[in-house]
């Protein structure tokens, strides 16, 4: 439904050229969530900038919908851009309308009469839970109320397509959730193919099926949600991961740690359940079979899909000749293991 | 008071109305797109023109830079050839419509600046054409400010067009030089002031009930 070929977007600013895509090739298919992720500064608002071509790309080819929009004269480029919802960080809506004109908008835009802009609005209404909120005005609604004033204007005229451009950023993580189950219910009950960018990692897991990252204007790793998540390829992957799992030692443990090995401490590893192995009795099978005294300092499993997957910090007690036998067992079952640190014993205790 | 004095008063509170009406009527007529343009042709936006754009600021700052008086005084060649003459009421609209048009359309300009970019860039992303973005965007979102800016024009002329009465434009200041000053009758004088303070509590006061209007809700 929408595919970027070669995509590549500089910026001249006083002299300097920048680049801010590189070489972007993307295929978002029909009835998908596609979620992009990146740090602020990556070029992620340019990228879904350049889908309905707000920002207009130096080279490339991005196809929506069969049509490839930076070929169509800027009425051919109007009439896309009906088929192609957007919505914003910062809602963009009208204070000078209610809810209903808000999202009459667009229809009035494309010449609809007042009785089929009535015909449409009402189902939109329903959909986003707004239809008791109709005749109210923007500075009598929530923030999640508003976002959904937005995806009801940004559905007005049926689009293929739904951008996202950071829709549940400036939203409390609640609102967040109900406003991401907004979008999927949107993308079953409609059939809209969706593309989003967040820095959100749980925005991916709660929403997307495909997700790529992008870091310095560059699409790194793409990949189905539940894989991506199971099988992260790049250290980058696996950082937006951990970033996402809370995976720091405490700081009250983490300042005495040592990173080379002294008398009188004991190993902290770090574990990574990735591939199914979070649903493993590891750590009793740990402690069962090399007789170790295991204590648990941070731990966190999340279900992404049917996958559960955690990271999990634990300080280890035991034979020291036993350690690296226990660290290969763990390997064969799929566990990944870092060694990432000592921590002497009067600060954690064994019993 | 003598039922004369009553006619004089009642005579030239109405030329005054006339002269301010249509000035402001014409005036917004011309400054309203104009101050669109300014925005709109601004770098970066929707019919962007730099070179428009710095052509019509330097033309509002000449027009806005001449002492009202001396426009006037200056304008009579056209006045006349507009007009026909350049004495009375009708005349003295020509000054006051140009007087106040690059002030309306600086008004309008910045009214608009206050509108937030990411709902033209919402509209831009619905399809919109420049057009629209003005009449369905830019316009009803500054509105509020448009009409407190338009009051405060409206104002100015009740004050300018006393002074275009100085020269033959009749109304209030006409009124006001003539008896007041000229043959010293302070009721006269006091009157005129009387009817001025009202008129502009009367404007200021509709100007805001208008603004409150159309910043409903928000």
């Amino acid at each position: 439904m929408i595919t970027f070929r070669h995509v590549c977007k500089n910026y001249t600013t006083s002299g300097s050229s920048v680049l801010a895509l590189s070489d972007i090739n993307l295929h978002v298919n029909a009835g998908e969530i596609f979620g992009i992720i990146g740090k602020s500064g990556a070029g992620k608002s340019t990228l879904i900038r350049c889908a309905n071509l707000l920002e207009k790309p130096t080279s490339g080819e991005i196809i929506v919908a069969g049509q490839d929009l930076t070929r169509l004269s800027s009425s051919d480029l109007r009439q896309a851009r009906q088929k192609i919802g957007m919505i914003f960080q910062h809602f963009n809506l009208l204070s000078s309308r209610n809810v209903y004109d808000n999202i009459a908008l667009p229809l009035e835009l494309t010449g609809h009469s007042r009785k089929d802009i009535a015909a449409i609005i009402g189902p939109l209404l329903e959909l986003t839970g707004l239809a008791d909120k109709k005749n109210n005005y923007l500075s009598e609604l929530s923030g999640g109320q508003k976002q959904r004033v937005a995806i009801a204007r940004a559905l007005a005229n049926k689009p293929h397509v739904l951008l996202s451009d950071e829709a549940t950023s400036a939203l409390d993580p609640e609102t967040t959730l109900s406003i991401l189950q907004l979008l999927k219910n949107v993308r079953d009950t409609l059939n809209v193919t969706i593309l989003l960018i967040t820095h959100e990692m749980s925005v991916i897991k709660t929403v997307s099926d495909r997700v790529a990252i992008l870091q310095n204007g560059v699409l790194i790793e793409e990949n189905e949600v539940g894989e991506f998540f199971t099988h992260p390829k790049t250290a980058i992957a696996k950082n937006f991961i951990a970033s996402s799992l809370l995976q720091h030692m405490p700081a009250a443990i983490e300042e005495h740690v040592f990173t080379e090995e002294q008398p009188h401490t004991h190993p902290v590893l770090r574990l990574w359940f990735l591939q199914g192995t979070a649903t493993q009795p590891v750590i009793s099978e740990l402690s069962h079979q090399f007789d170790f005294s295991i204590n648990i300092l941070q731990a966190n499993v999340e279900y992404i899909k049917k996958h559960a997957m955690g990271i999990m910090i634990v300080a280890i007690k035991g034979e020291k000749l036993k350690i690296q036998p226990a660290i290969t067992y763990l390997k064969q079952l799929g566990v990944e293991v870092e060694v990432i640190g000592y921590v002497p014993d009067n600060i954690i205790t064994f019993t | 008071m003598s039922q004369t004095t009553l006619l004089l008063l009642l005579n030239a509170t109405v030329e005054t109305f006339y002269m301010v009406i249509f000035a402001s009527i014409f005036a917004t007529l011309v400054g309203l797109p104009l101050g669109v343009i300014l925005y709109t042709s601004r770098k970066n936006n929707i019919l962007e023109h730099p070179y428009l754009h710095q052509l019509l600021a330097a033309l509002v700052n000449m027009t806005r830079s001449i002492p009202f008086i001396i426009l006037m005084v200056a304008m009579i060649p056209i006045t006349r050839w507009i007009v026909g003459t350049s004495i009375g009421t009708n005349a003295a609209i020509v000054p006051l419509s140009v007087a106040a048009i690059p002030f309306i359309a600086r008004i309008v300009e910045n009214a608009i600046l206050e509108v937030d970019r990411g709902l033209i860039e919402a509209a831009t992303a619905m399809g919109a054409t420049a057009w629209q973005i003005i009449s369905k965007i830019l316009i009803p979102e500054a509105l509020p400010g448009i009409t407190n800016g338009l009051t405060l024009t409206i104002i100015s002329l009740v004050g300018y067009s006393a002074m275009a009465g100085a020269v033959g434009g009749g109304g209030l200041g006409d009124l006001a030089i003539r008896y007041g000053y000229q043959r010293f009758d302070v009721k006269i004088m006091l009157m005129t002031i009387v009817i001025m303070i009202v008129l502009v509590q009367v404007t200021q006061w509709l100007g805001d009930k208008l603004a409150k209007q159309f910043s409903k809700g928000r």
